[in-house]
């Protein structure tokens, strides 16, 4: 990864540099959720951040995606600032949370991003259509939100963050709610989806299994206060399915990825589950 | 017969069978008990006097039922762009907001004393004022929750978008307090009519329904007040069922199974 | 916002409500006027509208010519006497609401019957019924027992209170999570014991808002019953009452409105201890 872009010229897809936040700064309860953080993501790459609770993990995500300011450093989308990344809409962004609208019908909300960038509609409803068909949900264009399994409005907001083809994609634990089985299929279904619109993805998880299977490379971080301690490669090709999760090389990644998050446990606590804190 | 027709048959029999039996039960007791009239008089009196005085009643209701319609209407506009104005301005929300709750728990009602003397005794703006007021109240309360309480993913998601302060108003706050708007007018629209004819008794104008009951117990005519009962309870009544079908047709598809119980 | 903050915003509102009170007391019509055709600006004089000091120092002279004690004790007096009514509605009110609540939690065919007539009772003025019983006192007579007064007014102020009770405890001992129902289960109790260890402490939250509600519901039975019916004692006769006289002195009809007023905030604040009493060990869920 060139620090001034990919090998064709395009600017990284992001750009991290000495990013640090601390919340409450000045107040007796200041908390220093990131500190020192230095990542760079080429476009193309899919990067998982991994690590236990208070690690900071969901803040980086909301710190790129210029939903809060850093407290340090600086953060480049695009090859631009942030908060201009953000304005000129060059990502799409999937919460735990699906945060479909429970007035809008399936295809209405998928086509929110394009009306608010005034698309019109006969354009906004074909291509609502396209992603529809592209999350494999094409039938259900006229339903509502409540009539829909939390997997499926989860593919609808998926949908609905890759809309106007950004060239960036930040999830935050989009799968968090869902069952194993459900959680799989979701996975491989990103990857194709994210193959054929040749997105750059920043997710955020703490499941090792999904990081390895979806990521080109793992991010691991640890907590108080924050930081990147470990980035793990994953070759294990472009083309991923159900063969992948059974792949000697797969099980040694998430092996690999395991024991990088170990280092920073206290010795025989396994990395646990965490309850996703919502930070301030 | 076809599953939902059976379900809604369920539903409807049990209500139907506890009415009847209340009606017979009460029929009865008076002729066996021989219950003085002033006290209760049977069912079957009320409904003759109600057969008998249907153009007498008929007259208050439409007095009682236009104010409260004129509070309905006033109320409910007054109240929705009061709404909208707490959302915009944090300093508005700041002083109406505490005011609306205390004055939530407090007989408002009463103010109508005042009214009555700030107009001409004929004049029919004290009730109308007061049935507004209450209306107000109500449809503000509800509709700036409805504005203000929406869930962070939401506007995280609209934040992401780089969306203006006016495009989240258009787009999600509104259409999320509509659902409150309408739980705010299934409150108010039997508030305005209970405002409407207790107004009465203060004073003022005597030509609606409050004063009619009164006046009929005054006089020892206790079936006759209770038919004017009757007449208020249906008045009321009525405009639930309208507020409770204009929910319906503003809200297609949409609500589904949500919940929304607030005062 | 904080409570400290809130005190203060609540005192400025009323501060500006009154601003707005003097200020069309000098640019309004003195023998109120149109806007449009319609006749609905208010006169503005000092004997329709007094201004805002002579509504306070009306508190502290005598009611009439005939008695030497300040207004301010009449009013006290009769807000006491309508809140003592009102809380006996309340009480009586609940502990009905409560009762049926449970009896139709655990006959379906009870709740089936009856729940469309609570449902339907919150949208019907039944308080339209109140000058008919209020009318009952002096007249009926139960072997020995009369009728009082007051009584209905109590009676009216526990009808309305009543329903959002029974609406509310209903809701509440039916949403109880039916995995804590079937460990109840498994440990054989009775539908008694599940009723008090388990079903009643989970409504609680459902139970405290209808108590809200139940309380102004009360207020608001019993001041009616005393206006239509002028019953005697009561805030609402001295409402009625001073109305009357507005023409020859109109600040002293304010003193027993503020009084009703002060008397559904005491009673506001009476539920709002209950709560904090009964909910403290409770997360707080954004209940306002």
């Amino acid at each position: 990864m060139s620090e001034d872009g990919a090998a064709d010229g395009r600017a990284n897809a992001v750009e991290v540099r000495g990013l640090a936040k601390v919340f409450n700064a000045g107040r007796p309860d200041a908390v220093e959720a990131l500190v020192d953080i230095d990542l760079i993501i080429a476009p193309g790459e899919f990067v998982s951040l991994i690590g236990p609770s208070g690690c900071g993990k969901s803040t980086q995500l909301r710190l790129i995606a210029n939903l809060t300011e850093p407290t340090t450093g600086e953060v480049r989308v695009n090859g631009k600032p942030a908060r201009t990344a953000r304005l000129d809409q060059d990502y799409g962004m999937a919460f735990q949370q699906a945060g479909l609208f429970e007035w809008r019908s399936v295809a209405k909300n998928v086509e929110l991003p394009l009306e608010l960038k005034g698309w019109d509609r006969a354009k906004r409803r074909q291509r609502a259509l396209e992603m529809l068909e592209l999350v494999k949900l094409p039938e259900f264009a006229g339903h509502f939100p409540w009539q829909l399994s939390g997997g499926m409005q989860q593919r609808v907001a998926i949908a609905r963050a890759l809309a106007a083809h950004p060239p960036l994609l930040l999830m935050d634990e989009p799968f968090g709610a869902l069952d194993e089985m459900t959680r799989e299929h979701m996975q491989t279904e990103l990857l194709r989806i994210c193959g054929e619109t040749s997105t750059t993805v920043v997710f955020v998880t703490h499941s090792i299994p999904e990081a390895v299977f979806l990521s080109t490379r793992v991010v691991v971080m640890s907590p108080r206060p924050g930081r990147i301690t470990d980035v793990v490669e994953v070759e294990l090709g472009p083309r991923r399915g159900v063969d992948t999760r059974e792949a000697e090389a797969f099980f040694t990644k998430v092996t690999e990825v395991r024991e990088a998050l170990r280092g920073i446990q206290p010795a025989g606590i396994e990395p646990d589950i965490e309850q996703v804190v919502d930070e301030p | 017969m076809t599953r939902s027709r059976r379900r809604l048959f369920g539903l409807i029999w049990p209500p139907v069978v506890f009415g009847v039996a209340f009606l017979a039960i009460w029929e009865t007791a008076v002729n066996v008990f021989d219950f003085q009239p002033y006290f209760l008089p049977a069912p079957s009196a009320i409904w003759d006097a109600f057969r008998s005085n249907t153009a007498l009643i008929w007259e208050a209701t439409k007095v009682s039922g236009l104010n409260a319609l004129i509070g309905l209407v006033l109320g409910t506009a007054i109240g929705v762009g009061m709404a909208f104005l707490l959302a915009r301005f944090r300093l508005a929300d700041d002083l109406m907001s505490p005011l609306a709750v205390a004055l939530n728990a407090v007989p408002i009602f009463v103010l109508v004393a005042v009214f009555n003397n700030m107009y001409p005794v004929t004049s029919e703006v004290p009730r109308r004022l007061m049935a507004t007021l209450v209306v107000y109240f109500i449809v503000l309360i509800n509709v700036a929750r409805g504005l203000r309480e929406v869930g962070s993913v939401y506007l995280d998601l609209m934040r992401s978008y780089a969306a203006s302060d006016v495009t989240v108003l258009r787009k999600v706050r509104v259409p999320h307090a509509v659902p409150y708007l309408f739980t705010a007018l299934k409150i108010a629209a039997p508030a305005s009519v209970i405002t409407a004819f207790v107004s009465e008794y203060f004073g003022g104008l005597q030509n609606g329904l409050g004063s009619r009951i009164v006046s009929n117990i005054a006089l020892s005519n206790n079936a006759e007040a209770w038919a004017y009962v009757l007449g208020a309870c249906l008045l009321g009544l009525a405009f639930f069922l309208t507020a409770a079908v204009l929910e319906r047709v503003a809200t297609p598809g949409g609500v589904g199974a949500r919940e929304r119980d607030r005062a | 916002m904080t409570r400290a903050r809130r005190v203060w915003t609540f005192a400025l509102a009323l501060i500006l409500v009154a601003a707005v009170w003097e200020l069309y007391k000098v640019i309004g019509p003195e023998n109120g006027g149109t806007v449009f055709g319609w006749a609905i600006l208010p006169r503005a004089n000092d004997t329709a509208m007094p201004h805002v000091w002579e509504m306070f120092s009306r508190y502290g002279q005598p009611e009439n010519r005939a008695s030497d004690t300040p207004i301010l004790v009449v009013v006290l007096e009769g807000a006491w006497f309508t809140f003592r009514i009102a809380l006996a509605g309340l009480a009586l009110g609940t502990a009905v609401g409560l009762g049926l609540a449970v009896l139709m939690a655990r006959y379906k065919a009870v709740e089936r019957g009856l729940l469309p007539y609570l449902v339907l009772s919150q949208t019907v003025p039944l308080i339209a019924l109140a000058p008919l019983v209020v009318s009952w006192g002096g007249k009926l007579h139960v072997g020995a027992f009369e009728w009082p007064r007051w009584l209905s007014a109590a009676v009216l102020g526990a009808f309305l209170a009543f329903f959002p009770v029974a609406v509310g405890t209903l809701k509440g001992l039916t949403s109880t999570p039916s995995a804590s129902v079937e460990l109840m289960d498994s440990y054989a109790a009775s539908w008694r014991q599940t009723l008090f260890k388990l079903r009643f402490p989970a409504a609680l939250p459902y139970i405290v808002p209808a108590l809200k509600l139940a309380a102004t519901a009360s207020v608001v039975g019993v001041v009616v019953a005393e206006i239509s019916t002028g019953l005697a004692g009561g805030i609402g006769r001295l409402i009625i009452e001073y109305a009357r006289e507005a023409t020859s002195d109109p600040a002293k009809v304010f003193t027993a409105v503020f009084g009703a007023a002060a008397l559904g905030l005491v009673m506001a604040g009476i539920v709002a201890l209950v709560d904090l009493v009964g909910m403290r060990n409770r997360s707080r869920e954004a209940t306002e």
